[in-house]
């Protein structure tokens, strides 16, 4: 990756923090924490790793990806309208009645959302479905689908990535955003979940692990995803809850809570400042 | 009934579901380790490649599903009523129903005749649950003509369907070159005046034979063929309740939140003057047993139809 595609997609990774903020603020509730530890993510899913087009978004070819941790859909907005597929003013109508844009993700009312989620543990399902009928139709495109760390505790979750295993969905790669907290708290005092890299590993998975802020760390693995054959793949990242914003970082209660206007100005002015310094540069 | 042909409807979607796969390239089946017993295994035979087990994971299953749908195939996802209605509703009413995705839930083991297995897999609320959903078509066939309708309808139907079908052998009672089906229409079986028998599964077959038996003692039953809970053929319910004044339904499911309750709102709030009486499981659990012995112990037998006919007689018009 060049410096200048890093610096891109840096910019491409605040300007969807700014929408997560914008639009939460908007719809004084929502879901930040979980929108900005996977805003690089979001922004090198959208702006580098997907094959998908917002002037043909139902292209029965593109990729898919299916936001599992439905609930951090202000993320997922606040991509997919910078990458063009709606435009940016909407946002501030999330969770609005009359707004497409509900709390959790609809297919059927988002340009680019390829499908509904929200009930934790189910997103990952639908993805092996789609994974197996692009497999099934003779398809190459891939299907990526996000969950959280606390969205394993789900029984369903193990259930898909038997599934995957079992139909060598190799055209498949779960990613797992673990942040290390849920709403009730840390994840290891909620319900710990072990080592999720050696559990999916015994799943059956080729697993890569790295750090979810890093755009080489994500182009590796993604390039390791591409190559697997044979076998599902899932990255887990190591993220931030709350990252970019530092009064949100590693802060459990902004989980699922919206800023009011003294938070909001200074979560906006962290970020203006954070993407006038990656313009500067 | 003695030289009668009878057929389990579930063998009857199996077979159906093969007809359907020569038909259909986008056909796919998914079950969840009961091919034998819900006759998927009729199509995974002819269709091995169509045909995927996803294990004993239900709720996994029917996202899958939903997924496949999204992609164009046309998935017929298939457990027992108890799993793919009960154990799956939250998959079934977020990942099918809340985006309309075109799965088709084909429900095996309906009902108290599931006999033996007992009261855990003896679903008799899948259409009360399936019902409460959006979108969601709720049918049940009598018998095997029907079934094989009922799938290519299915198939045909944009959206989320589900079907139930039973374990035991079921007379035929259509005659299938004079046959069509319909989504959403009832079919009047036999014409009558006195009382309206509005019944589905293998209560209809009962329900003939409770008019017979009230032919002779001069009472004119009209036999009402329900397949379709929802959408419910609300026409032919006020008809019935126009011209007989008198409705019993019969149906292999709790008294609550099946067809029962289903007519009874429809002619409750029409304003047209009727009695219903509703004939199903009363609120309680089932046991183990034979299949036809439970059925007449749970009242779902043409004796008890007869039997309510007759208390509804009693009742004067006015």
């Amino acid at each position: 990756m060049t410096n200048e595609e890093k610096k891109q997609l840096q910019i491409a990774a605040c300007k969807v923090r700014m929408g997560v903020i914008e639009s939460v603020y908007a719809a004084k509730a929502g879901h930040p924490g979980g929108s900005l530890s996977a805003a690089d993510m979001f922004a090198y899913l959208y702006f580098k790793e997907l094959n998908i087009d917002p002037a043909d978004p139902k292209n029965p070819d593109r990729d898919r990806f299916v936001l599992s941790k439905g609930h951090t859909a202000p993320g997922l907005y606040a991509a997919l309208t910078n990458r063009g597929f709606f435009p940016v003013e909407d946002l501030k109508t999330l969770r609005q009645i009359g707004s497409y844009l509900q709390g959790h993700p609809n297919m059927n009312t988002v340009p680019g959302v390829d499908m509904s989620t929200g009930s934790l543990g189910q997103g990952i399902s639908a993805a092996c479905g789609m994974a197996l009928a692009a497999k099934h139709m003779g398809k190459t495109c891939r299907v990526y689908t996000l969950l959280g760390d606390g969205e394993i505790e789900e029984g369903e979750v193990w259930e898909a990535l038997m599934f995957a295993h079992h139909y060598k969905l190799d055209n498949l790669c779960v990613i797992i955003d673990n942040n290390g907290l849920q709403i009730d708290g840390p994840t290891k005092v909620v319900m710990d979940s072990g080592s999720i890299p050696d559990k999916l590993a015994a799943f059956g998975f080729e697993v890569a692990e790295i750090d979810g802020h890093s755009f080489d760390q994500m182009e590796a693995a993604f390039a390791r995803a591409r190559e697997t054959k044979g076998l599902p793949f899932a990255i887990v990242m190591h993220t931030t809850k709350g990252k970019g914003v530092s009064y949100m970082e590693n802060q459990v209660g902004w989980h699922g809570k919206a800023p009011n206007d003294g938070e909001y100005e200074q979560a906006m002015g962290e970020l203006r400042a954070q993407l006038a310094g990656l313009e500067a540069e | 009934m003695a030289d009668v042909k009878k057929i389990a409807t579930r063998e009857s979607y199996g077979n159906a579901l093969k007809e359907l796969g020569a038909a259909h390239e986008d056909v796919i089946v998914f079950d969840a380790d009961l091919s034998n017993a819900t006759k998927t295994n009729t199509f995974q035979k002819a269709y091995p490649d169509r045909h995927f087990n996803c294990g004993i994971a239900e709720g996994n299953m029917m996202a899958v599903a939903a997924g496949a749908a999204s992609m164009g195939l046309v998935p017929f996802a298939s457990s027992f009523a108890m799993f793919a209605a009960g154990r799956a509703f939250e998959q079934v009413r977020n990942s099918i129903g809340y985006p309309h995705l075109n799965v088709k839930i084909g429900a095996t083991h309906g009902g108290i005749s599931v006999g033996e297995d007992g009261a855990s897999h003896q679903c008799c609320e899948d259409f009360a649950l399936m019902r409460s959903i959006p979108g969601m078509v709720v049918m049940s066939p009598a018998d095997d003509v029907e079934t094989r309708a009922m799938v290519k309808a299915a198939y045909e139907h944009e959206g989320p369907v589900y079907m139930r079908f039973g374990r035991s052998a079921v007379p035929v009672i259509h005659d299938e070159a004079n046959y069509s089906f319909e989504i959403g229409k009832g079919e009047v079986l036999r014409d009558g005046a006195d009382v309206a028998v509005i019944a589905n599964g293998l209560l209809v077959a009962e329900a003939l034979e409770a008019a017979d038996t009230l032919a002779e003692q001069g009472i004119s039953v009209r036999v009402i063929n329900m397949a379709t809970i929802k959408p419910l053929d609300e026409e032919l319910v006020l008809k019935a309740a126009k011209e007989c004044g008198k409705i019993v339904t019969a149906e292999e499911h709790s008294v609550i939140g099946g067809l029962g309750e289903a007519v009874c709102a429809a002619v409750a709030e029409s304003g047209v003057p009727c009695k219903v009486k509703r004939i199903g499981v009363n609120d309680e659990f089932g046991h183990s047993g034979p299949a036809a012995a439970l059925l007449k112990q749970f009242g779902l037998s043409a004796e008890h139809i007869a039997e309510t006919v007759k208390y509804l007689m009693a009742f004067s018009a006015d």
